[in-house]
């Protein structure tokens, strides 16, 4: 057994002994049979011809039915561990993850960056928002039982929770190129409070506050104004809500959407809107596009995104109280 | 008598392998006997080659370092071992060897319904694997053998488009082998050979003929979209040119899971024969075994999304995929039960043959077993992408394709050649082979959940003591694979010549000369019995007779 750091590990390593036991149990049972009728029903002589058997009905009811009542218990059990490690906690620690060839770089909340490793607290829900530069990568942590690949051209999700302080492996394990091997690095669990000053160490700037930035420096603010009445639709207080296209259709303004827009303007336009918006494509990073995401999460409804970041929220934002909005999911 | 004796050697038999000698006579022949031994070379070659590969991948991760090689030419070996072996080894082997020598013999006709088309398939391949050589010499492939884009579209700056160009010819191959068999089996039949009495080989064959046919043009047209996209820039996987590198892997999947059991199902069907014939049982539960070939085929155009669920693909479709996934797992236990449960009672042989068919049932279960642990979506989350999957599907392929393949190999190779290979030395590499895959390949289920990826080049220093067994498992393994190399030629020459059923094996195979002639058989069989009816077989009551005379003498 690797070891168990997170919440999953506990329950995905019963699983797999349950799985364990099963298989041993029908390969001893099958084996053993097979070498009990091996001697018992030697050939004994050359013209023997043994006493023929048809079938047995009930015997294929049987060995049809309980392996599928199994495999349904199985299914189950496994659908259930899934379910949870698939469903985008409510409340958690959000740290933007690129990948690219060959190295992982991740982004906190407050604007610590790193690369190649990974530094969280313990105790502490901490869901990953990853995409790549180029190829496809996936984030693997063993100790953790936990991994989702990470796709270009879209935002996919992985959460786990640290349950011990230490520093574990992190592998990229969907093969991308040559240094595929070295596309490693490690995971460090902290106690709250070392987390906390780790944070402090180094320059920082929280993702939110650099996008802020690059909204203005880009000059997405002169046509995106707060009060709507730019040429471009206002994006105060939309993040996770569904917009209406000017094809009749409607998507939600999530992360895709938002970096689908910045990239390619044209190809889902706001209703009642024109296409005058440039394409942003190979002037920003993922970085940068994950920075101006953190922005708009940081303007949109109070309770949207299930980020814990607390960027300073421009003034105009404190209006009602949005109404709950559809948790926006990278899984599509 | 003297003069009877010297009329036979002046005069041999005519039979498909003498019937003419020039390489012409080889090279344009129609019997399918002779196309199944072409096939039979050739596909030996390819094995050769990705063999080779496979001592270089393990020779590498002795050490944790990577320093046989370096990364690139690793990344190389390793595609290069897939590639081989998946589409020039594993998918061609029982069916276009076995089954092409087999098929029309089993039916009681005088060859497949179109021997011209049998013909070209051979050429189809031969092209696809020619091309295939020259990729190796152009510097081969890097992406991996399941060629995910965007890398192998766009990053990947080795023969990726080549190799595309010779997986679409190969899948041609296939695709005709497959209608060959199905047109074959529905027409050729002898009369009086009901469905219901055919061998379980030719209905596994049916089963596989059906995902040949239905499943090949999608990897088609999948690897020609990759070619596209790599050389005239269209955005079909790369997100960058407005692609989607997911779809990829749907298309992918859905021929390539399939694609498994175009190598298993035709395994199953040669075991189930050697099964019936080693025990002199019929197969127990005959019609379950013969629906659940097709069962496996059907359903197995299913699941093709439990390769995908990490990748980012919905979590309820991921679910259904799954679940779906576990209706296969049924057809499997049923086929492994029956068999178990044929043996009972039975008469049974320790000749080689039987050795593997055991050997197959032992490593199929845990094959089939570990896959329900990947099928498990929780678990699968962990396991996808490391060693885990890599021992288990070399459970599946090189412990039941591989092995089916040589049992039935020396199961008909007194009826291919008219002589018998030494039995000593088949037991003993059967065994060396069993030995050494297990060695090789139950450590990398281990090292596996331990966390370690698939294709690493290095590895952290941990894992090591894991892959210094699975190579030593290795060196061994491939002494069992060479020695049925030597012994089998050796005994083309010098191999007892045997009568025409040395196993007093039923099946009407068995009934005509071995080797046969080149026709087949000298008279139209007439069936009018089931399958392994060994009530009728002549050697058995010859023998019983012989028996008798002793005991009352």
């Amino acid at each position: 057994m690797p070891e168990q750091a997170s919440k999953f590990a506990l329950e995905v390593d019963l699983f797999y002994i349950a799985l364990w036991l099963m298989t041993i149990f029908f390969t001893v049972g099958i084996v053993a049979a097979i070498f009990l009728f091996m001697v018992k029903y030697r050939r004994r002589h050359d013209g023997e011809i043994p006493e023929q058997i048809e079938g047995a009905m009930t015997l294929e009811i049987l060995w049809s039915v309980i392996p599928f009542i199994m495999a349904l218990g199985i299914f189950a059990w496994g659908a259930k561990i899934y379910h949870e490690m698939y469903t985008e906690p409510k409340e958690a620690l959000e740290i933007f993850v690129t990948g690219k060839q060959w190295m992982w770089r991740a982004q906190h909340p407050d604007g610590q960056r790193e690369i190649n490793t990974l530094h969280i607290p313990v105790g502490r829900r901490v869901k990953l928002t990853m995409t790549s530069e180029d190829v496809l990568h996936a984030y693997f942590i063993p100790a953790f039982r936990t991994k989702a690949d990470v796709v270009p051209g879209r935002y996919t999700t992985t959460w786990f929770e640290a349950t011990k302080p230490g520093t574990y492996h992190l592998f990229c394990a969907e093969y991308c190129g040559t240094q595929h091997s070295g596309m490693i690095g490690t995971v460090t669990a902290m106690e709250p409070g070392e987390y906390e000053s780790w944070l402090g160490g180094g320059t920082k700037e929280p993702p939110a506050v650099a996008g802020e930035k690059l909204f203005s420096s880009l000059a997405c603010s002169t046509c995106h104004q707060a009060d709507g009445k730019g040429r471009g639709p206002k994006l105060v207080e939309l993040y996770g809500k569904e917009v209406k296209l000017n094809n009749g259709s409607t998507v939600t303004f999530d992360d895709t959407y938002i970096r689908e827009s910045v990239l390619d303007p044209g190809a889902k336009i706001v209703e009642n809107y024109q296409l005058i918006m440039p394409s942003f494509r190979g002037q920003v990073s993922e970085e940068q596009i994950a920075q101006i995401i953190a922005y708009l999460k940081s303007i949109g409804p109070k309770d949207a995104g299930a980020t814990a970041a607390k960027p300073a929220a421009p003034a105009a934002v404190k209006s009602a109280a949005a109404k709950p909005a559809a948790v926006p999911s990278a899984k599509k | 008598m003297a003069s009877e004796v010297i009329a036979q050697t002046e005069e041999p038999r005519v039979t498909y392998l003498n019937a003419g000698h020039t390489v012409k006579s080889w090279l344009l022949t129609l019997d399918h006997k002779r196309i199944g031994l072409l096939y039979l070379f050739s596909i030996s070659v390819f094995f050769a080659i990705g063999g080779i590969y496979a001592s270089l991948i393990r020779l590498e991760l002795i050490t944790p370092q990577g320093d046989l090689m370096s990364a690139d030419t690793y990344n190389r070996v390793f595609t290069m071992h897939g590639v081989m072996m998946i589409f020039f080894f594993l998918i061609p082997s029982i069916p276009a060897t076995l089954g092409n020598f087999l098929l029309p013999l089993m039916l009681g006709a005088k060859d497949v319904a179109f021997p011209r088309l049998n013909l070209l398939s051979w050429y189809v391949f031969i092209l696809g694997g020619s091309l295939m050589l020259i990729t190796i010499m152009t510097g081969g492939v890097d992406t991996g053998w399941t060629f995910y884009p965007p890398y192998s579209s766009i990053y990947s700056n080795t023969q990726v488009t080549l190799a595309g160009v010779s997986i679409f010819i190969t899948g041609f191959s296939s695709i005709l082998t497959g209608l060959n068999f199905m047109v074959t089996i529905h027409t050729m039949r002898a009369p009086g050979l009901t469905w219901f009495r055919l061998p379980l080989f030719v209905w596994a064959h049916y089963a596989t003929s059906l995902i040949q046919v239905l499943g090949t043009p999608v990897i088609a047209i999948t690897v020609l979209a990759l070619a596209f996209e790599r050389t005239l820039q269209i955005g079909i996987f790369d997100p960058k040119l407005g692609g989607d590198p997911v779809l990829f892997q749907h298309m992918f999947w859905f021929y390539s899971h399939p694609a498994v059991y175009i190598m298993i199902i035709p395994s199953m069907g040669v075991v189930s024969e050697l099964i019936a014939n080693m025990t002199r049982k019929k197969i127990f539960g005959y019609h379950f075994v013969a629906f659940s070939s097709l069962a496996i085929a059907v359903f197995g155009f299913l699941v093709w999304g439990h390769h995908m669920f990490t990748s980012s693909q919905s979590m309820y479709a991921g679910m259904v995929f799954s679940l779906i996934t576990y209706a296969v797992a049924i057809p499997s236990a049923i086929k492994i039960f029956n068999w178990t449960a044929t043996i009972f009672k039975g008469s049974v042989s320790y000749d080689t043959p039987m050795i593997y068919a055991l050997a197959f049932i032992g490593l199929f279960t845990v094959g089939g077993m570990t896959g329900l642990f990947l099928a498990a979506l929780g678990l699968d989350v962990h396991l996808h992408d490391t060693y885990f999957v890599v021992a288990h599907f070399h459970y599946v392929m090189v412990g039941g394709a591989i092995i089916g393949y040589l049992g039935g190999l020396h199961f008909w190779w007194p009826k291919i050649t008219g002589r018998m290979y030494p039995e000593i030395w088949g037991r003993i590499s059967a065994s060396i082979i069993f030995l050494g895959f297990n060695l090789t390949f139950f450590p990398q289920f281990i090292v596996g959940y331990l966390g370690m990826p698939r294709r690493y080049h290095a590895y952290v220093p941990e894992f090591q003591v894991w892959h210094i067994l699975s190579s030593a498992g290795a060196s061994l393994l491939a002494i069992g694979f060479i020695m049925p190399v030597v012994y089998l030629t050796w005994s083309l020459k010098y191999g007892e010549k045997v009568g025409d059923n040395p196993w007093m094996a039923a099946g009407l195979e068995w009934e005509t000369s071995s080797p046969p002639p080149p026709e087949n058989f000298t008279y139209q069989p007439v069936i009018n019995h089931d399958a392994y009816e060994f009530e009728n077989v002549k050697e058995i009551k010859e023998a019983a007779a012989r028996e008798a005379a002793l005991q009352t003498a």
